[in-house]
């Protein structure tokens, strides 16, 4: 909507696989403070679109801003430094370590000394730290120490955030966060998904259950075959015509997500 | 995923009255898998003690611990590479060619014996390399790859060890690595010492935990795993010094477990190493060098497997064209298994290399002392692998029934 002071925004992105034309020039947005639902039926390019911002695979052509400047993400790690992250939806936790070590996995903290391999983990740091991470949002775990293949599907999604929020980004894109869990836990996941947005974070939630989105987000973008299909404020508008845009239901013309919103 | 929401409340130990039913299943499905080796070596202990009063003798306590020692160096290496959930079948053959490595530097070309000695620690880290880039490189199962190697480097000892097939040690230096013995009073330095570094490792740690403002453990809790320590410690060294002392063999094997469990548990590297056998997926997302780790992983298991056939063959006096043959690969991996490392990968410690040597020399010396044969110890010591294994595999069920992969 307001692109002017957006934190991240993606102009007229361009994604081809061989002849698949997964992405064709996309716009797309996320405020600071701002939940976006993203939307679209499979195929759609939505995994494509958050894959993209992520690092994974570079755009062929359009822009990348994020925070006003113009950037390339070629890499995870462009994406991790500027501030990116991606929670995918099949987790990636290691279910035999317990939760401090999830959370630090890959960027553990090590004791001061000389030798980096043969110095100790610094667990007591680790530990007060993903403690407070946890805290901040809200989040119960019976005990810190306990391994993550021992939790339910809810408080594994919120170790996964929570690991995401690490690096102190600054938007967090997440992948299907609520398939597969029951009604309670995808209770706890929206609300962990409220407080991202109450701390000031851009989050971006991928999600084929409409109810969950139009529960959480602000802002629900469509894609359809790799264009923008809609942009709808979420309090303005209903299922119907979200559904419509998915499906592409009475698309004629070409005409822009709030054309299409109004009929 | 969604199966773990049913069996949360039971995981989470939440409710008083489960927390008897929560220690027995933790101690069916694995997590005190190292209480019920313990028990299960007490039970060998005793039985083996009621058929030959000579069993539990200092003497024949120093024997076994002499006879551990090459397996369980071994071992120290396999458990890394079941943490990983792979299988390193070559450490046999590996263990022999070093040892004959360092016999025909040392013996036929006048080598150093230290010299001789490094250069067959490195031939095991560089077929451990070697192993291990082949492994994660080219994707073909470790198993494969190190039955590979499980041959040719029995041909390459055969090849190295030439017409005589036996090369006898002489050099004190080497013959002393498995032979010597200290005084009482050295043996009780040890002693202290062991004690102290552990009692400072428990308690500097309680300390930082403290500091960060972390719960810490009851001081009656770390107590007593100080005590228990230092208990184990005492008596050991008692024992030893009623017989010919503490050997350097005990010492060098202690050595090795204490400083690859510290890398284990307590390193960057070794968290990682725990990550790539939970999930690799997992791992190589969050940025571990997952390849690194594997070879890394093989290199340990190589060089361990020359320490622990240079320690054998020092206790033989001799390397010849059986070194590092018949069961020692069978013993070397299945002792960590029985002492609670799974198979799967990503569970496990170091230390059950000792006790699961401990375990597996105990009902091989006991059987010897009875003069049973061969054919009866294969039997039962391959019973008792079975039995392990299928405790590991019914582990995994129940904590893959319970959501836990």
């Amino acid at each position: 909507m307001n692109s002017d002071g957006a934190l991240l925004e993606l102009q007229e992105v361009s994604k081809r696989f061989g002849p698949v034309q997964a992405l064709d020039r996309v716009d797309f947005a996320v405020n600071a403070g701002e939940v976006v639902g993203l939307v679209g039926d499979n195929g759609a390019g939505k995994s494509t679109l958050v894959k993209t911002i992520a690092g994974i695979h570079g755009a062929d052509e359009g822009a990348i801003r994020f925070d006003g400047r113009e950037i390339k993400v070629t890499r995870p790690q462009d994406a991790t430094r500027l501030g990116i992250a991606t929670v995918y939806q099949d987790l990636a936790l290691c279910d035999n370590l317990d939760v401090v070590a999830n959370i630090f996995l890959g960027q553990e903290e090590i004791s001061p000394g000389p030798g980096e391999a043969t110095r100790q983990l610094d667990e007591a740091k680790m530990e007060h730290r993903a403690g407070e991470l946890l805290s901040n949002l809200a989040v119960t775990i019976p005990s810190l120490r306990t391994e993550v293949g021992t939790l339910s599907g809810g408080q594994r999604q919120q170790v996964a955030v929570a690991r995401s929020l690490l690096g102190e980004p600054r938007v967090v894109l997440l992948d299907e966060p609520t398939a597969a869990l029951g009604v309670p836990q995808t209770k706890q996941v929206l609300e962990l998904i409220g407080r991202l947005r109450e701390h000031g974070l851009g989050v971006v939630v991928i999600s084929h259950n409409l109810a969950n989105v139009f529960e959480v987000a602000d802002r629900i973008v469509v894609l359809r075959l790799g264009r923008t299909a809609g942009d709808f404020p979420a309090e303005d508008t209903t299922e119907e015509h979200v559904v419509a845009a998915i499906t592409g239901v009475g698309e004629g013309a070409s005409g822009n997500g709030k054309e299409e919103a109004q009929r | 995923m969604s199966a773990a929401e049913g069996t949360t409340p039971a995981a989470a130990g939440g409710e008083g009255a489960s927390v008897r039913s929560e220690t027995l299943r933790r101690f069916v499905q694995g997590d005190l898998a190292s209480l019920r080796v313990v028990l299960g070596l007490a039970v060998i202990w005793v039985i083996f003690q009621l058929q030959n009063d000579r069993f539990l003798s200092a003497e024949n306590l120093t024997n076994l611990m002499l006879q551990i020692t090459a397996i369980g160096l071994i071992s120290v290496g396999i458990v890394y590479v079941l943490l990983l959930g792979e299988i390193d079948l070559s450490v046999g053959a590996v263990s022999g060619l070093a040892a004959a490595v360092m016999a025909v530097l040392n013996v036929n070309h006048g080598w150093s014996p230290y010299l001789a000695i490094g250069a067959a620690m490195l031939v095991g880290l560089a077929i451990g390399l070697l192993q291990g880039s082949l492994f994660s490189r080219f994707g073909v199962p470790s198993f494969v790859v190190t039955l590979a190697g499980l041959l040719a480097w029995q041909g390459a000892l055969l090849q190295v060890l030439g017409s005589t097939g036996t090369i006898n040690l002489t050099d004190p230096k080497i013959t002393g690595l498995a032979n010597t013995f200290y005084s009482d009073a050295v043996g009780w330095i040890f002693c202290a010492i062991v004690i102290a570094v552990f009692a400072t490792v428990v308690l500097v740690g309680h300390r930082r935990r403290v500091a960060a403002g972390l719960e810490g453990e009851r001081m009656a809790t770390l107590g007593l795993r100080i005590g228990l320590v230092a208990a184990v410690a005492i008596a050991a060294v008692a024992i030893l010094n009623a017989d010919r002392g503490v050997p350097l063999a005990v010492l060098i094997l202690l050595a090795f477990v204490a400083g690859m469990e510290y890398v284990a548990k307590r390193t960057r590297f070794g968290r990682h190493v725990y990550a790539v056998g939970g999930n690799a997926e997992a791992a190589r997302r969050a940025g571990i060098p997952v390849n690194w780790v594997r070879v890394t992983v093989f290199g340990i298991s190589g060089s361990m497997a020359a320490i622990g056939g240079i320690m054998a063959a020092s206790r033989l006096l001799a390397v010849n064209q059986g070194s590092g043959g018949s069961e020692l690969l069978l013993l070397a991996i299945a002792g960590p298994v029985i002492a609670g490392t799974s198979l799967f990968g990503g569970r496990g410690a170091v230390w059950t290399a000792l006790l699961g040597a401990l375990v597996i020399g105990s009902i091989s010396n006991g059987m010897d002392l009875l003069a049973l044969s061969s054919a009866v110890k294969f039997m039962v010591t391959g019973g008792v692998l079975l039995i392990a294994v299928i405790v590991d595999a019914i582990a995994r069920q129940q904590r893959q029934a319970a959501g836990r992969v």
